[in-house]
């Protein structure tokens, strides 16, 4: 199949359920909104690595935060949903409570919750107080810029991620253009995320290696220097550069509807081929076709 | 349609009529309605011996005249929503537990007293003891919310433990009386010996203010938490403008006899002097070897 020159390869994108969470950062001004919601997401690109997934998700105008202050929405995911816990203590502790003037708010109503808040308190040493409206308890802990404000329970859902394209060109600067604008496209779609930096990752991997220690290594099926040493490659000749995107999601619609965007923005943009990464459909129940996505 | 009670003729001396609310009265045919008893005086009657009724209604409940002594309206409620077009007497909405009260006109004294959920809404002004508590009980109000478009009398939330209670003119002396948590909002200003007595909760004035002589003076600040309430009282129809939205407010913790870990924030600004130049005012005086100047 053809889009814009572009050949969609009649493939899935295999994708997996993991829990996520949408955390709501609001401080004095954009900018160190911003600051703490890129520290909250710093260092979670992939699970295996980093023990979560996470990216922000957009920029909020004051008129749409809990506190009238700008802030970002950013979404953060885990295997489960203790881990996903641990994740959003251990970062909103370490990168939103020590962001100047920042406030942080559950973003997601849903019907499991995990404690966030009530965990961060005890920062206060005993001097936290809490505060309860329209049913929500929040927590304001005394801090040397003044006080942090928390949420003490935050919405967990089964999301779903691993949605992925994978974005094939004649060399670098088609592909980084492409990839680009299809980054561009997805992030318009709520309640989704691209967890690697810019939205775009250079080193898709495939599952395990010949080291023992190493459970993923590089996708050398889809490494244009290795065409040639490989049994088994996926790059066309033409092709000297492969990009891919991973997306999570809080829903599957909005990882079908990323992917969708991607992937036209992506063929009209430099791109000569589009795939998707799966693990021949035994890893996840998520099967995304592509050829499904094109209108 | 609603369900409308209208007072046929004044009560010669109070009517004890805890059966007005919507958990007795919705659903309620007329006849059944007219025949739950009330108290006059000491005299055991009929609702329908005041009252006339008409319509029929599931949770919406309209009760017209001057109530103003009929006491226990809407006391106790747990659903529905109940609106008064008129005045109404002592202990209104006392010990509600959900749903709305609405009362048009003004309130007589224990409005809202040992309150547990739901919402009371005086338009007009309220009394003493508003949101308090009853002789031997360990706690006045234990949750939900009181908006007053008034003034309201003194002992406002006295005994507090959790809940907000809001008033847009001035209430009156020793609000916050022994309150254990809670926020009580004085868009109006204070009266004397506010939160005497508290353990922990939060009184807001936007008025300036003396705190007793057993608050100590933390600093000024912007309190993250205020914007969500004030938003909030926005939202509940109570005239909060920019400035306390975005103002800085003087945290004065109390009250050092019991705990200290309530707080008065006074808003700064205004024609009247700041806290600090005050302070340095009572310092300079000190150095001085005179008492204080007095306010």
């Amino acid at each position: 199949m053809k889009l814009h020159g572009a050949e969609i390869v009649d493939t899935f994108a295999e994708a997996f359920p993991m829990w996520g969470a949408r955390v709501v950062i609001t401080a004095a001004n954009p900018a160190w909104a911003l600051e703490a919601g890129r520290s909250l997401t710093g260092f979670a690109t992939s699970v295996i690595g980093c023990k979560c997934e996470a990216g922000i998700e957009r920029e909020l105008d004051p008129d749409d935060t809990p506190d009238g202050r700008p802030g970002v929405s950013a979404l953060l995911f885990a295997m489960d949903r203790d881990g996903l816990a641990k994740r959003l203590v251990e970062r909103i502790g370490q990168c939103v409570l020590t962001s100047p003037t920042s406030a942080c708010f559950n973003g997601l109503d849903a019907e499991n919750t995990v404690d966030v808040g009530g965990q961060l308190r005890f920062f206060g040493d005993g001097y936290q107080a809490s505060k309860v409206l329209e049913g929500r308890r929040y927590w304001r802990v005394p801090v040397m810029e003044g006080e942090f404000l928390v949420e003490e329970r935050f919405g967990a859902v089964e999301g779903v991620a691993g949605g992925n394209i994978i974005i094939l060109a004649r060399d670098a600067e088609p592909a980084l253009r492409a990839a680009e604008a299809a980054a561009g496209a997805m992030r318009a779609v709520e309640g989704v995320i691209m967890p690697f930096p810019g939205g775009i990752a250079r080193s898709g991997s495939k599952v395990g290696s010949r080291y023992s220690s190493l459970p993923a290594s590089t996708n050398d099926a889809l490494c244009p220097t290795l065409r040639g040493q490989v049994e088994h490659t996926e790059v066309p000749h033409d092709v000297g550069c492969v990009l891919e995107i991973v997306i999570d999601g809080l829903a599957l619609e909005p990882v079908r509807e990323a992917m969708a965007r991607g992937l036209r923005a992506a063929a009209e943009s430099g791109a000569s081929r589009v795939t998707a990464g799966n693990y021949g459909g035994d890893l996840g129940p998520f099967h995304i076709h592509l050829h499904e996505l094109v209108p | 349609m609603t369900l409308t009670l209208s007072l046929r003729e004044q009560p010669a001396v109070p009517l004890e009529a805890e059966v007005l609310s919507p958990d007795r009265l919705a659903g309620s045919g007329r006849d059944e309605i007219e025949a739950l008893p009330v108290w006059h005086g000491n005299e055991r009657t009929r609702v329908g011996e005041f009252f006339t009724v008409s319509g029929a209604g599931d949770d919406d409940v309209r009760i017209e005249g001057d109530l103003g002594r009929v006491k226990l309206v809407g006391a106790g409620m747990t659903a529905g929503r109940l609106t008064l077009a008129g005045d109404a007497g002592m202990h209104a909405g006392a010990g509600m537990r959900g749903g709305e009260l609405h009362i048009e006109g003004d309130v007589g004294d224990w409005a809202g007293a040992g309150m547990r959920g739901g919402r009371l809404v005086v338009r007009g002004s309220a009394g003493r003891q508003l949101g308090g508590v009853y002789a031997g009980e360990r706690a006045g109000m234990r949750g939900g919310e009181i908006v007053v478009g008034g003034d309201a009398g003194a002992q406002a939330g006295a005994g507090l433990r959790r809940g907000l209670i809001a008033v847009a003119g001035r209430v009156g002396d020793a609000a916050g009386l022994r309150m254990l948590a809670g926020t009580i909002v004085a868009l109006g200003g204070l009266g004397a010996r506010a939160g005497a007595g508290m353990r922990r909760g939060t009184i807001v004035t936007m008025a300036p203010a003396t705190p007793l002589a057993t608050f100590v003076f933390s600093c000024i600040y912007r309190p993250p938490f205020l914007g969500l309430y004030l938003r909030r009282l926005r939202a509940l129809g109570l005239a909060v403008s920019d400035e306390q939205l975005e103002g800085r407010y003087a945290r004065w913790c109390g009250d050092g006899l019991n705990l200290r870990r309530g707080e008065i924030l006074i808003l700064e600004g205004g024609r009247s002097p700041s806290v600090l130049e005050r302070l340095e005012a009572d310092r300079r005086h000190q150095i001085a070897g005179l008492d204080a100047p007095r306010r």
